[in-house]
């Protein structure tokens, strides 16, 4: 229990960090977006949206730092994010709110089974090392070598354009009305699952190299001697002694792993126009929609922190040392 | 990964197994060590390859990068090589003289966050105490904030987000990382007995940490900035493939860039955005592999997994998990299969 309080302390830490990050982050760079805006809008935006942008962006000079601080804080638990530029006057926490759970399906869906192919690959190239298998090593070190996105833009040329077999942009067919019905389901599962694949294609080898050399580390530990010793089967050595020990790590560096999934899944968003959180954030670039940008930054960093205690709390599980711990 | 750190640790000592070399002299190691290993030189001639191409590009471009002409979309000739964009422009000499941006961006992001991953990591694993609770809240606080996101908004808010700023950018918040694994490691070396006894003799800490725990930690901090280097390479093209960084600077995601915004894959033009994928993948290959040899150079058990099959069945190596195949070092005829993994010094102290 005190692991899990530990935690969760910890996490609620770096949440906070995270908002003052996000809070510091356009009052320590030079310039004054707000006026830059204003110019480029032409009018567009009225002098109450002015005003907000003001105190987003912390330019209302009459108040001390501290005061803005606190200020942010309270339109931030007013769920206030500001109001988007480009959108305007929709204010930032709807769009946000509609990109999010696209994204966390998509994210989510190719993280789990990269995570569990790659490490049941991982425990077989680990098991038969020194064997044809390893020659599948150079070939996962290249695709986790290319960036995200250009991959994407491979399968799309290829699957897309070329072949015809998916449709190269989008999250569902635009003349459908979003539903809950089977057909709609079926139009999102076709239309991600070109995207899906490609994040999974990117990111397996993490998973498999990771998994290959705790094979090799933990398989050279007495235990597992032992087992083969006692005349077990090869199978269940591998299953029941190695890989079994052999995952925790893969477990507790999911945390690491995430964050960098997440950043290549944004782009991959940005390259199949898939309508989550990174499309939304790609739009914002290059708009200069500051207040946009901030909130999918937060939405983000507080979703890659959940998601890290939940993979907390399944490593407290699996690994009883961690709960004798604390 | 706390894998690594403790791999390394268990197989600091290099003992006489030197398989992977085929070499059975005991006592004295092989020099260029590195070097032999096949991985890391491979890795290291792709490197050197495109560190040329980065000093000489300018000079061996067979054309100016900006200047259009009239050879619209043309496909790979013998006059462009990889052929033109959509206003004539070659696409082989943005390669070329791309080259350069993504190098200096590399290695100036992967020395900046390695710096600061050594200092912090380091001083947090050698001061201890509130110190140390202090400094590791901090990486773990950057650890977990994924990286991506925070460069977009630091760098989209900037003014100017040239070559240099983003490797500035990427560096301050790249460096958790290293710091852990160095944080790590320095606990552990803190305690050994050359540093104590460097302790007993009155050395200053600012020399115990410069000449007794940095120099055993070469090998991290080498791994840390090679893998900084590949991130902050990976970064800066997706910034520039998103348009942050001005699309005038060329690198090779500049060219993804004006590839994707003009419908190149519609048009099945290839060659606009195949060749600087591949690059990109080369490169970041050259310095996994680097990665590896350093892995393998560190950790001998790895090191013996990464002979090639071919060499084990001709030895007559059968490869089991649990054993690693050693070659004594008495004779060439005489080897061993099978025989339990034991890597730490006294053993094979005792057995030779």
């Amino acid at each position: 229990m005190r692991f899990v309080l530990r935690r969760a302390a910890f996490y609620l830490f770096t949440a906070w960090a995270a908002i003052t990050i996000n809070f510091f982050v356009p009052r320590l760079l030079p310039g004054d977006p707000v006026t830059a805006l204003m110019g480029r809008m032409q009018g567009r935006i009225d002098s109450n949206a002015e005003e907000s942008l003001r105190v987003l962006f912390g330019l209302d000079q009459d108040m001390s730092l501290w005061d803005q601080y606190v200020h942010y804080w309270q339109m931030l638990l007013h769920g206030d994010l500001g109001l988007s530029f480009t959108h305007f006057p929709t204010p930032v926490a709807d769009i946000v709110t509609q990109a999010l759970p696209w994204t966390v399906g998509l994210v989510g869906i190719a993280t789990v089974i990269a995570f569990l192919l790659g490490t049941a690959v991982g425990t077989g190239i680990g098991w038969r090392r020194g064997t044809w298998a390893d020659s599948l090593l150079p070939i996962t070190t290249f695709f986790s070598a290319v960036p995200y996105f250009w991959l994407g833009l491979i399968a799309i040329a290829v699957f897309a354009v070329n072949l015809g077999w998916f449709p190269s942009n989008g999250s569902y067919d635009r003349g459908m009305v979003p539903s809950l019905s089977w057909e709609f389901v079926g139009s999102v599962i076709y239309y991600g699952t070109l995207p899906a694949l490609t994040i999974v294609v990117s990111s397996i080898s993490g998973w498999i190299l990771g998994m290959r050399n705790m094979m090799v580390t933990v398989s050279s530990e007495d235990y597992v001697t032992v087992a083969h010793a006692k005349g077990l089967p090869a199978r269940a050595v591998v299953v029941g002694y190695a890989a079994r020990n052999a995952i925790l790590p893969q477990v507790s560096s999911f945390a690491l792993a995430l964050g960098f999934v997440v950043g290549g899944t944004l782009v991959m968003e940005m390259v199949f126009s898939y309508q989550g959180i990174g499309y939304t954030l790609y739009q914002a670039v290059s708009t200069h929609d500051y207040p946009l940008m901030q909130a999918c930054f937060l939405v983000i960093t507080l979703s890659v922190l959940v998601a890290n205690l939940v993979a907390d709390l399944a490593y407290a599980a699996l690994d009883p040392r961690t709960r004798q711990e604390g | 990964m706390a894998t690594s750190t403790t791999a390394i640790e268990v197989a600091a000592p290099t003992g006489p197994d030197d398989v992977a070399q085929g070499v059975a002299r005991p006592g004295r190691r092989p020099r260029l060590l590195f070097l032999r290993n096949s991985k890391a030189l491979v890795g290291i001639v792709i490197l050197v390859f495109f560190g040329i191409l980065a000093v000489v590009g300018p000079w061996i471009a067979p054309y100016d990068p900006d200047q259009v002409s009239t050879a619209l979309l043309q496909p790979p000739s013998g006059a462009h090589w990889l052929g033109t964009d959509h206003t004539g422009r070659d696409i082989l000499s943005q390669i070329i003289v791309g080259t350069r941006g993504v190098l200096v961006v590399g290695l100036v992001a992967g020395l900046g966050a390695t710096a600061l991953g050594v200092i912090v990591g380091v001083t947090a694993g050698f001061v201890g105490g509130l110190g140390d609770e202090g400094l590791s809240a901090l990486s773990n606080v950057f650890l977990v904030i994924p990286q991506l996101p925070l460069i977009i908004i630091i760098a989209a808010q900037l003014p100017s987000a040239g070559g240099i700023t983003v490797a500035l950018v990427i560096g301050v918040t790249g460096w958790a990382w290293g710091a852990r694994v160095l944080r790590a490691q320095t606990l552990s070396l803190r305690k050994r007995d050359f540093v104590e006894a460097a302790r007993a003799t009155g050395e200053r800490t600012w020399r115990i940490v410069l000449a007794e725990v940095l120099p055993n930690l070469t090998a991290i901090i080498a791994a840390g900035f090679v893998g900084t280097v590949t991130f902050a390479v990976l970064s800066q093209v997706t910034l520039a493939f998103i348009g942050i960084t001005p699309v005038s600077e060329w690198n090779w995601g500049t060219i993804l860039f004006w590839a994707q915004n003009n419908l190149a894959l519609q048009r099945g033009a290839w060659w606009w955005f195949v060749p600087a994928g591949l690059c990109i993948a080369l490169l970041g290959m050259a310095l996994t592999l680097i990665n590896f040899g350093i892995d393998e150079l560190v950790n001998p058990r790895l090191r013996s997994t990464g002979m090639h099959a071919r060499t084990l069945r001709r030895r007559g190596i059968r490869p089991r998990v649990g054993f690693t195949p050693v070659v004594r070092p008495t004779g060439p005829g005489v080897r061993d299969v099978g025989r339990p993994a034991l890597h730490h010094a006294p053993h094979t102290e005792e057995e030779r």
